[in-house]
């Protein structure tokens, strides 16, 4: 099994998780860097395990052909399609990065003969984000517009070039995974930079509906696309992976205690490209985009034909993430603290349609999944 | 409570905030102001003020203030939940429908027929005569549908693109459960059972100028009646009377509309000669009928597909529109009573 962007979160945890897996010989992970000391304490599962091979290399250039025939790969999982780059920030590097990328890692699984499985994960972000389209979109809606530039372009040709592949090799079997945008407690994504600035900008007349998947789902997701599929499901094709329910940015901003700024379109653009040139924060045009007129995929497919249904519906999973976040600006502890206390002046008999003991919102137990 | 407050002034003043069991953390800087305020309302409810209000807004306005307070306290804290399309359950019935509430049942006086011609559960599209240069009629019959139908069922309409693109308005509209006007939007609503109102006239409908009042315009491309089909439920037709005279429009600024990328600019009588005042639409008497509803489950789902079965089922819709229409006009007293 090979594994590309082991040097990021989500590979390190997937190389981990893979290797518990019954049935798996060898685990290969390749990327641009070593993984960080911390990642590789996650990355060292307890317990029996397969064994695990890291090859540092850049898959721009044709070597990672040599690895898949020297280990003799069966299942090439693709994560190293991403939004920033590892290490370098540089627009055209990310894009050269996953476009080049995918390129040279389809022509070596093109050329290998014992390749039969090939993942790749994508993002819901090939929809673009406007007001013109369906509210809510499955895997077969055409946009009506096409993202123009910025990861979501990137996603939109390393799909097309993964449909070229699926032809010109019937024989493997290809999933492409739309994730939505990923959360959780140690997920790393400019969205998730976003939600820890202190004070939100938003755009003044606009509140998007946002989907979030969580990162445990989105391991277990890749993880039963990269096995046989099981009997009366299909876990081919492609796929929308997000968490049930939607949350709008007004939500999250209030679950996370944190103020808005509502400002004009164009001032948030200023600012936006403020940040990007000064390193702050990387808003880059798409995100404004799905800040201002958000995205909902249809999860259908997930749940019927691929047969998972997210153990984290889209408030748990952005629950999760708040957790993790430091207390905000308005902290819901303190705000709920104020409404009790008015009410708790009512009176006794008027409070009761308050319920009972206050819960914290937004922040519901952990679900559990069992361990397999 | 109130009883007992005024019996023993100040008590209510010893109940401090952070005994207020959510508090667990140490009481930041800044908690001290929130504390003082609610100290002093405290204590002013307590004293002279409890017997004030009570004077002032009737018994039972503590039960009314723990209302607005929990209500108050779900939406500062975002514990409350949207569906797929972003509609808001509960920011619609307790804000949005309140504050339309009033106009129709005060101001427009809207006489509602037929009501239990909506099915009391299940997906069913209810299909309307648009008019009125402002999109009130639709508005209205979403308050309407709620109010009077006996499961208070909540109307998700279909509205024109140019109502997403707006700021502001995009926000309320998907808010209050509308959606862009298109074919997977409408299907996706009425398979999961929802009550979807169609204005299939669009601006051709609500544009029209006065003289060609209660003249159904032409009904598109029977996009709503495909949807239909594929969902296989009922279609319901309804028609309003007394939307067409609250801004008879006399004219229409093309160039204006041009320029600012609108499909019309209203002249009334009022409008722009008054200025604001103009927007404030005559108080005409209204009456929404909703006709019996025509199945569509006897065709086939590929019936769909066909374009000659489509405008069959465009027309009888449109027909019995139309033809409800000149009945309740005829029947009207006068525009106002």
């Amino acid at each position: 099994m090979l594994v590309t962007g082991v040097g990021r979160h989500l590979g390190a945890r997937f190389a981990a998780e893979l290797r518990r897996r019954p049935g798996v010989d060898l685990v290969v992970g390749v990327d641009v860097q070593p993984p960080g000391p911390a990642l590789r304490a996650l990355a060292e599962p307890d317990g029996p395990a397969a064994p695990y091979r890291f090859h540092q290399l850049d898959l721009r250039r044709p070597a990672v052909a040599r690895v898949i025939a020297e280990h003799g790969v069966d299942t090439v999982v693709h994560l190293a399609v991403s939004a920033t780059g590892l290490g370098s920030t540089n627009r055209s590097a990310v894009k050269e990065s996953n476009v080049i990328g995918t390129m040279q890692l389809l022509g070596a699984c093109q050329k290998a003969p014992g390749v039969r499985r090939l993942v790749v994960k994508s993002t819901t972000g090939v929809y673009g984000s406007a007001p013109r389209d369906p509210a809510v979109f499955t895997e077969r809606t055409q946009p009506k517009t096409l993202p123009g530039g910025g990861f979501a372009k990137d996603a939109v040709e390393v799909e097309g070039y993964v449909r070229g592949f699926a032809r010109r090799r019937p024989d493997v079997a290809v999933t492409v995974l739309r994730f939505a945008n990923i959360v959780g407690p140690g997920a790393d994504t400019p969205l998730t930079d976003y939600f820890a600035l202190p004070v939100l900008p938003t755009v003044l007349g606009y509140d998007p509906r946002l989907q979030f998947a969580h990162e445990d789902d989105v391991v277990e997701v890749l993880c039963r696309a990269s096995f046989p599929a099981e009997p009366g499901t299909v876990n081919t094709g492609t796929v929308n992976v997000a968490g049930e329910g939607v949350l709008l940015l007004s939500q999250c901003a209030r679950r996370l205690g944190r103020p808005t700024l509502p400002l004009l379109l164009p001032a948030v653009s200023w600012i936006a490209g403020l940040a990007r040139q000064t390193r702050l924060v990387d808003v880059s045009p798409e995100h404004l985009r799905l800040l201002t007129h958000g995205r909902v995929v249809d999860t259908a497919r997930l749940r019927e034909s691929f047969g998972y249904r997210p153990v984290f519906s889209t408030p748990e999973a952005f629950a999760d993430f708040a957790a993790a976040q430091s207390p905000g600006l308005l902290p819901l502890g303190r705000l709920t603290a104020v409404t009790d206390g008015l009410a708790a002046l009512l009176g006794p008999e008027a409070g009761r349609t308050t319920g009972p003991g206050p819960t914290t919102p937004g922040t519901p137990a952990r679900p559990h999944r069992p361990r397999s | 409570m109130s009883a007992a407050a005024e019996n023993a002034p100040g008590e209510a003043k010893v109940i401090p905030i952070e005994s207020a069991p959510s508090w667990s953390e140490p009481p930041a800087d800044g908690s001290g102001l929130a504390d003082r305020v609610a100290g002093a309302v405290g204590g002013a409810l307590a004293g002279r003020l409890g017997a004030a209000a009570t004077r002032a807004f009737g018994k039972g306005w503590e039960d009314r203030a723990a209302d607005g307070l929990a209500f108050l306290r779900r939406r500062i804290t975002g514990d409350y939940e949207v569906d797929e399309f972003g509609f808001d359950r509960e920011l619609t019935e307790e804000v949005l429908l309140g504050l339309l509430r009033p106009l129709a049942e005060k101001y427009f006086r809207i006489e509602v027929r037929g009501i239990e011609n909506i099915p009391a559960e299940g997906g069913a599209l209810i299909v309307a005569n648009h008019s009125g240069t402002i999109p009130l009629d639709a508005l209205m019959t979403q308050v309407v549908i709620h109010d009077h139908h006996p499961r208070h069922r909540h109307l998700r309409m279909l509205a024109a693109d140019l109502v997403f693109v707006l700021p502001g308005i995009n926000e309320l509209a998907r808010k209050a459960g509308h959606t862009l006007a298109c074919n997977e939007d409408a299907q996706a609503l009425l398979e999961r059972g929802e009550l979807v109102g169609v204005w299939p006239e669009g601006f051709k409908g609500v544009g029209k100028p006065f003289s060609e009042r209660y003249k159904l315009q032409r009904f598109g491309r029977g996009g709503f009646v495909s949807s239909a089909l594929r969902a296989r439920v009922p279609i319901v037709p309804c028609s309003i009377v007394g939307a067409e005279e609250t801004y008879p429009m006399i004219g229409d600024f093309r160039t204006l509309a041009r320029l600012l990328g609108l499909p019309y600019v209203p002249i009334t009588p009022t409008f722009p000669w008054l200025g604001p005042l103009g927007a404030v639409p005559l108080p005409t008497k209204w009456i929404i009928e909703f006709g019996e509803p025509i199945a569509t489950d006897r065709h086939p789902v590929e019936a769909a597909d066909d374009p000659m079965l489509v405008f069959d089922l465009a027309d009888e819709v449109r027909e019995t529109i139309q033809h409800t229409l000149y009945q309740l006009l005829v029947r009207r007293r006068s525009v106002f009573f």
